[in-house]
């Protein structure tokens, strides 16, 4: 990993951790954001952690670009011997795949995707390999997720699975993007899965919904009244299957003010999950799991 | 006081200098997409220079005042009219309860800025009131006004009087062709030297879909592509990269075809290359560039980059004296 570093005209430094997603790419992104945040640095407005990059903007007439660079140069030092280790939280977020919302919004653009003949999860399954959607669906949901970056529009989690290189799913995005997605699609392009968080524009390839909400502007929904957005980088996912009957359910209780989403506090350490991933996501899910 | 919408144009929203600090979360700063032209306004009607006013595009709203009121239109030259009576832009106007403020057609530029003595009184969201219609955020019920809305004012304070003007060297729009300065950087290596100068040279032309999130621009050669195989989790396209932030301004030419120049509303991130950044100096003029405008996209470095900047605030401190 080679860190390079640019400027966004005046007001913004871009630095690229690396130019290929890895774990390793974001804990380092992270940690650097975080040391940012930090430091109270005067003249910095906004710091944007991202899955293998970041940017800082700042007011050049408050702190040269020379100077915000030297700065973080000299965090990107610390960052080398800090410990990869986070205090977070998993969250099961459950998802009713193959459902008839998303169904509808994918037939109406087929035109735009690589295999007119077929639904974005029969595309998706066929080129990872899988020989039957319900194992490719079994892969989404069965090992966990990291949120590495928030962003796109308000409150869009991007997440990159926990599972060695091989296993990571990869599809590309639409040939030209939808204008229309319907709200709370999990989507996946490249080798994130996403959920939007509003309906609109988008070019990720469509699995299913999820009927928990995770944004709300008018800060209603019960668990999201102290602030409108869920998501935050770090945070780990673990995907659940639910029916049509679940997703209803569910979907109503929040609208009512009843759904708590499942969450459990834990640490994760970047070190001991590589040492034996399986072995580490079972104990993450055993967290998750207990009462 | 309030002011009615009779008819609110073709987008016309609250805005003000914006809500920093939420970008990292995808809400993006918004605001008046030509600062300089929102500041102006307030000051000529005695405002806070970041109240929030009325942005409005190519097609002004018809507003029916209940009270008396100073207001102030600046930005493109869209002619003010009292009660059907045409009026000077960039200048106080008084406006008698129960007139009506509506607009003559647009001359030159794209928005302009209308300030209320008093600035519009929506509540604030996340510490602004500007509006971020993709995420139904803040402004008007988080939307454009639409006819019928009742917009609240706040209270005016002693500074407001009609008769206050910025005369025309003061004032900035776009040249013809506009110049867009910007800072190749970020991921400009991704192009060849052959397909970078070509970028420069090309006179580029404004496209339909250009609003609040970005300007997209066409006319203007494909990109070539430096040859590397494609890091992991960027995705096939030689334009794509491992999703990451987009600085506002950021060029971004998605398949290599077209640019797009993010503005206040940008998305906050995504997987397409940027071949550099417009500066900031620069941002104002894009939110007046009207489609099919011709536009040069003109290489600078950081010390003109902050140069044009300081001119910028300099221009800014020459109306607040021409003003006091």
């Amino acid at each position: 990993m080679k860190t390079r570093y640019s400027f966004g005209g005046d007001e913004h430094i871009f630095v690229e951790v690396a130019e290929e997603m890895s774990l390793e790419a974001f804990f380092k992104s992270l940690f650097m954001t975080n040391a940012v945040q930090d430091r109270n640095i005067d003249g910095v407005t906004e710091i944007c952690p991202a899955n293998a990059s970041f940017q800082i903007k700042y007011n050049p007439d408050i702190i040269s670009p020379d100077e915000m660079l030297a700065t973080l140069k000299k965090i990107e030092d610390e960052a080398e011997h800090a410990e990869r280790k986070i205090e977070t939280r998993i969250i099961e977020i459950p998802v009713f795949y193959e459902d008839p919302w998303t169904h509808e919004t994918l037939m109406r653009f087929r035109e735009r995707h690589q295999d007119p003949s077929g639904t974005d999860l029969d595309y998706a399954a066929r080129i990872n390999g899988y020989d039957s959607v319900a194992k490719f669906i079994e892969a989404h949901h069965s090992a966990p997720w990291f949120v590495s970056m928030v962003g796109f529009v308000s409150g869009l989690p991007f997440m990159y699975q926990m599972v060695e290189r091989e296993r990571q799913i990869e599809v590309p995005k639409y040939l030209s993007p939808r204008t229309d997605t319907p709200k709370l699609t999990v989507g996946y392009g490249g080798c994130f899965s996403c959920i939007y968080s509003v309906r609109g524009a988008g070019g990720y390839q469509m699995f299913g919904v999820t009927p928990m909400p995770i944004y709300d502007p008018n800060q209603e929904i019960s668990y999201l009244k102290d602030f409108l957005v869920f998501f935050k980088p770090g945070d780990i996912v673990k995907f659940r299957p639910v029916d049509r009957a679940e997703h209803d359910q569910i979907a109503a209780d929040a609208e009512a003010g009843k759904f708590q989403p499942h969450i459990k506090s834990v640490s994760f350490s970047l070190d001991e999950f590589n040492n034996d991933i399986n072995a580490y996501n079972a104990k993450l899910m055993e967290a998750l799991n207990v009462n | 006081m309030s002011i009615k919408v009779k008819s609110a144009g073709l987008a016309t929203s609250v805005q003000d200098l914006g809500r920093p600090g939420y970008y990292n979360l995808g809400i993006p700063l918004s605001g008046g997409m030509d600062r300089f032209s929102l500041r102006v306004a307030n000051m000529l009607v005695g405002n806070d220079e970041g109240a929030a006013v009325l942005e409005t595009v190519f097609l002004g709203p018809e507003l029916e005042f209940n009270q008396d009121a100073v207001v102030a239109v600046t930005g493109a030259d869209l002619p003010p009219k009292i009660d059907g009576e045409l009026q000077t832009s960039w200048t106080s106007l008084t406006v008698k309860a129960g007139q009506t403020l509506s607009f003559d057609f647009l001359k030159a530029g794209a928005r302009a800025y209308i300030a209320v003595s008093g600035g519009i009184d929506v509540p604030l969201a996340l510490g602004s009131r500007s509006t971020y219609t993709l995420g139904a955020l803040g402004g008007f019920e988080g939307r454009n006004l639409a006819e019928g809305d009742v917009l609240p004012v706040g209270q005016s304070n002693a500074n407001s009087e009609a008769g206050k003007f910025v005369p025309a060297d003061l004032r900035r729009l776009p040249g013809n062709p506009a110049e867009l300065r910007m800072l190749p950087d970020i991921y400009w290596h991704r192009l060849t030297e052959k397909s970078q100068q070509q970028f420069l040279d090309d006179t580029w032309k404004v496209a339909p879909e250009a609003d609040r999130i970005g300007y997209r621009f066409r006319g203007g050669k494909p990109m070539e592509f430096v040859e590397r195989e494609q890091p992991f989790g960027a995705g096939s396209d030689p334009s794509n990269i491992v999703d990451s932030c987009y600085p506002y301004g950021s060029i971004q030419i998605p398949g290599g075809t077209e640019p797009i120049v993010l503005h206040r509303d940008a998305v906050s991130g995504g997987g397409y290359f940027m071949a550099g950044t417009v500066i900031s100096a620069d941002m104002d003029l894009i939110g007046q560039l009207q489609p099919n405008t011709d536009v040069r996209f003109i290489a600078v470095d950081m010390q003109t980059a902050l140069a044009a900047r300081h001119e910028r605030q300099e221009l800014l401190s020459k109306v607040r004296t021409s003003l006091d």
